[in-house]
């Protein structure tokens, strides 16, 4: 476990914040202030090293007791006819709680990273996959396919920690790095031997198109044109060609930068493909994400109530929907007339701004336009309590660790309160 | 306080109490002696009904990785058995794979007050236990998976000497907060990440040199010269492959009278003879399970109906990928670790292979003389849901109800199988043997699994029936650690049970050579891997108990 000496510097801080679960981060703690002194990048520095903010419970933007935020909280949930309750970017704990609460109420849930989750939970329903996680691509990746992506920027270590090391068994000047789509922004996936990534790029529109047709020549499917989203065909041809002599190909998205209508068809025929290539090799996909606590929202979700997102409680049992219980969709309806929105790591992923209700559990220091009827600022897993989240690859959690004493209460904390106040207000 | 429970038909086989009416006491969650003149708070009448301990499932598959991936690739399935929310119970949903809570309540409704996770992925415990943490009821515990994680392999590979490896697997077994080591196709999970798509027992894997026959010897060595009580429990190789029951007779005779359990036999029981080259091997595999003190296995029993697999052995199910049913399935490589395999799965009683998959289950629990050697599971939910339990204990208990049910099998698979000829039907005591008595004593609780004072007061009450099914379905009363949690089949109290776990001694040299394996291979550091105790017991409701090693079945 994460461990700290005698001058306030912690090792071994597992990150909640990169996605990548890197837990390797040096940390000094100084009051409540926050420094990465070691392995820290530009995603997981900014979220551990900004203030610590507003820790007063408000009503209306006024500061109230926790017992009174807890307690209007409680009141504008249980008088909604359907409340929801989004954004669940939390830890186990935490969710753990959201969904009792929901299960109490009668409640949807949805998470605020759900509209990029759908993009693969829709294709593992439907047709299933073949994945693998990050210790499988460190040792064995021969060759990176990235698809639509532009990893360093939303994974900013990903290469330095996966790929450009000696895995036991392909050496860092072995692999090889393609992609397909979106060009790299910066110099992550070059190797430390100079080596550029083959860049096949093409708008995201033509994405769909370039992905089918690799797929087909990976399968020695005729083709009758000469290119496709301006890639030429012999180059795919030449990728498809990879893909079948490498030993180990994996093939990385993440959902979230895939913006375009129906994306989930490009990741089905992505994750077909691979099926496809593990007639005769090996190949799996590495479908990128857990950043903001969404892997564990759909973790915790899946175990409890047997579906990932997007569940509603309101006839007692769960009921699953990825269109219906789509939080964008719930609000523009006008299908919910309460809100309880909650971001524990991020202080600038604010609620939607919606006319009903809005109770906000969040990380201090957010900046509303128009302050919620309620705010309760919660600790951040992993800095102020300890917990569980899931990093990328869904196998592992990782185990938080409380670095500070902030008196902010964990979203667990305040869900189970909230909770009781709703029951004593119903059974009343 | 002090319980009561009167006059109840009391079947305790670990006191070899076969049916006889005593009273029982409870005090503080244990059975206790009748206290001299003490006064009775709560009486229950149990006259005329049937009393066991709580029953115990040594094999399920009931939280980790594969599990919830498994649910949350069927949402049609989970739709036909909605579970609604009510003042004590949560919501969920059943069947296939039930969520947690539906699967704590589920459990407890039938008189199951304990169950074990048979496929602990080392780097994947932590998931295991929170989802174990969120089945109410139960008592859990899981199996440590080792076999084709790649520092075990490196170490044999190398040399390593049999102290070496038992430190690692006692480190695992420490670090990972299970009660038992398992391996599942050793070698073959690792094999197939190298494009191997097969692995027998003396095949060696590419890259390693090393046979699944080496890996077999060296774990059950390991767990023997620990004394961890479970013994290891041993998913061969061939899963599901025609032919398979040679390899399963030679891992038996290989094992040299080391103790193993052998898992989901009836899946690794096939012969190869008749015009379909499927047979049974039931017969063979009984012999020698009878000749071999040293073995347990269970069954995993199929029954008719909608399932879903979920297994470590990736290769295999990626094999069988193809008869997924609804044709939907996912395979992962996992963390240089394990592996693991999803795919839903229909099994049909007019099919030639599923209904002989039947017979040859049933076969083997009824030609295995031992009830204290094979055990009661459907793999659930591989073979088939947890909840089909009392299904399939009546077709142990009434062969006029097993042959008829027989009768409506693939008429060339009734052909294939001896079973409407075997006469034996299991008694009570044999049915508390094999659910309560031997499968405590096979995981290794001394205090569950029985009725004699001291005991964990995790207690179940039947209403006799003919109908054996209707009567293992709907137990009048079940108790846990001494809480009336069951009445009339109804979940009314919802109590949180302990983990079980082991803690084996071992040489702490091996945590410097594992901290710098995993500083270059894995990708976290090796104390964050480790799962320390509050972390299962945090939220207020779970613990954990440590079991001693006591080697009570060592050679």
């Amino acid at each position: 476990m994460a461990n700290r000496n005698e001058q306030g510097v912690w090792e071994h801080v597992p990150s909640p914040f990169c996605g990548i679960g890197s837990d390797d981060l040096k940390i000094r703690v100084s009051g409540s202030r926050i420094e990465v002194l070691e392995n820290g990048d530009a995603v997981t520095r900014e979220a551990f090293e900004q203030p610590l903010g507003e820790t007063r419970p408000m009503i209306s933007g006024k500061p109230v007791s926790l017992e009174e935020a807890v307690e209007r909280a409680a009141a504008v949930l249980a008088e909604a006819e359907l409340p929801l309750l989004a954004g669940l970017a939390t830890d186990v704990a935490g969710m753990r709680a959201a969904l009792s609460l929901a299960d109490r109420l009668g409640a949807v849930v949805d998470n605020m990273n759900s509209r990029a989750a759908m993009r693969n939970i829709l294709v593992l329903q439907d047709s299933g996959w073949m994945t693998t996680t990050l210790a499988e691509v460190k040792n064995r990746a021969d060759l990176l396919l990235v698809v639509g992506t532009d990893v360093e920027s939303l994974f900013p270590r990903f290469f330095q920690r996966h790929i450009w090391v000696d895995g036991m068994f392909v050496e860092a000047a072995d692999r090889e790095v393609v992609y397909l789509g979106k060009a790299p922004s910066g110099y992550a996936s070059v190797s430390p031997d100079g080596r550029k990534p083959t860049v096949l790029a093409c708008e995201d529109r033509d994405l769909p198109a370039v992905v089918s047709m690799l797929r087909l020549l990976v399968n020695d499917r005729p083709v009758g044109v000469d290119s496709v989203g301006g890639i030429e065909i012999q180059a795919l041809k030449e990728l498809a060609g990879r893909l079948k002599s490498a030993n180990y190909g994996v093939i990385a998205w993440a959902a979230g930068a895939l913006e375009w209508e129906h994306a989930e068809l490009t990741v089905q025929i992505t994750c077909e493909m691979i099926k496809d290539l593990n007639q005769r090799t090996r190949c799996s996909g590495l479908p990128l994400g857990g950043r903001e606590g969404d892997q564990t929202a759909t973790q915790v979700c899946g175990w409890q109530t047997g579906y990932p997102v997007r569940v509603r409680f309101s006839r007692g049992i769960p009921e699953y929907d990825p269109y219906l219980n789509a939080t964008e969709r719930l609000l523009e309806e006008g299908e919910v007339d309460a809100l309880l929105w909650l971001s524990a790591y991020n202080s600038s992923r604010l609620p939607p701004r919606v006319g009903v209700p809005t109770v906000v559990l969040g990380r201090g220091g957010m900046n509303f336009d128009q302050p919620p009827e309620v705010y309760i600022p919660v600790g951040v897993p992993g800095i102020d309590h300890a917990g569980h989240t899931y990093r990328t690859d869904n196998v592992v959690a990782v185990r938080l660790f409380k670095l500070r004493d902030s008196g902010l209460p964990s979203s667990a904390q305040v869900l189970e309160a909230i909770e009781r106040a709703v029951r004593a207000k119903l059974s009343s | 306080m002090l319980i009561k429970l009167t006059g109840g038909t009391v079947y305790d086989p670990a006191h070899r109490v076969n049916g006889r009416v005593h009273d029982l006491y409870i005090q503080d969650g244990r059975i206790v002696d009748p206290p001299a003149g003490a006064r009775v708070d709560q009486e229950y009448d149990l006259r005329g009904m049937v009393v066991m301990a709580g029953a115990i499932d040594m094999h399920t598959h009931i939280g980790g990785g594969k599990v919830n991936i498994a649910r949350t690739l069927l949402p049609e399935d989970h739709r036909a058995d909605p579970v609604a929310h009510t003042e004590h119970l949560r919501s969920g949903c059943g069947h296939a794979a039930p969520s947690t809570l539906t699967t704590g309540y589920r459990y407890a409704e039938m008189g199951f007050t304990a169950a074990f996770e048979p496929a602990v992925l080392p780097v994947n415990a932590r998931q295991a236990h929170m989802e174990m943490g969120d089945i109410p009821i139960l008592d859990k515990g899981g199996y440590v998976m080792l076999g084709s994680d790649d520092f075990l392999l490196r170490m044999m590979h190398d040399g390593a000497d049999q102290k070496a490896i038992n430190d690692y697997v006692a480190f695992t077994l420490n670090a990972s907060q299970c009660i038992g080591v398992k391996v599942v196709n050793p070698g073959g999970i690792s094999a197939f990440k190298f494009n191997q798509r097969a692995l027998d027992l003396d095949e060696e894997h590419t890259y390693y040199g090393v046979t699944p026959r080496q890996v077999l010897k060296v774990l059950a060595t390991a767990v023997n010269e620990l004394a961890v009580p479970h013994p290891l429990h041993v998913h061969g190789c061939n899963l599901g492959v025609p032919g398979n029951v040679e390899t399963t007779l030679k891992t038996i005779s290989g094992i040299e009278g080391l103790p193993i359990h052998l898992t989901h036999i009836q899946f690794h029981s096939y012969g190869t003879e008749g015009d379909f080259n499927f047979s049974s091997g039931a017969a063979r595999i009984a012999e020698a399970i009878n000749a071999n003190p040293n073995v347990t296995v269970d069954v995993g029993q199929i029954l008719f109906g909608q399932t879903v697999t979920a297994s470590g052995d990736a290769m295999h199910q990626h094999a069988n990928a193809g008869h997924a049913h609804p044709h939907k399935w996912v395979c992962m490589d996992i963390e240089c670790d394990a592996g693991c395999g999803v795919v839903p799965f229909r099994y049909r009683d007019k099919n030639f292979v599923n209904a002989l998959q039947w017979a040859i289950g049933l076969e083997i629990f009824l030609l295995v003389e031992d009830p204290w050697r094979v055990f009661l599971t459907t793999d659930h939910p591989n073979g088939a849901p947890f909840t089909s339990y009392p299904h399939l204990i009546r077709l142990l208990m009434d062969r006029s109800f097993r042959n008829e049910q027989l009768s409506r099998l693939h008429p060339e698979a009734q052909r294939m199988t001896t079973l409407a000829s075997i006469e034996r039907e299991y008694s009570l005591y044999e049915i508390a043997v094999m659910t309560r008595a031997a499968a405590a004593e096979l995981v290794g609780l001394s205090d569950r699994g029985h009725l004699g004072a001291g005991a964990a007061a995790d207690i179940t009450v039947y209403v006799p029936d003919d109908d054996r099914e209707k009567m293992f379905s709907r137990p009048k009363y079940v108790f846990k650690d001494g809480r009336l949690v069951v009445r009339d089949g109804q979940v009314v109290d919802v109590v949180w049970g302990t983990t079980h776990v082991v803690k084996p001694e071992y040489d702490p040299g091996i945590e410097k050579r594992l901290a710098s394996y995993f500083d270059r291979y894995q990708t976290m550091k090796l104390d964050n891997f480790i799962i320390q105790a509050d972390e299962i017991s945090e939220d207020g409701r779970g613990s954990v108990t440590i079991h001693p090693c006591w080697g009570g079945r060592g050679v």
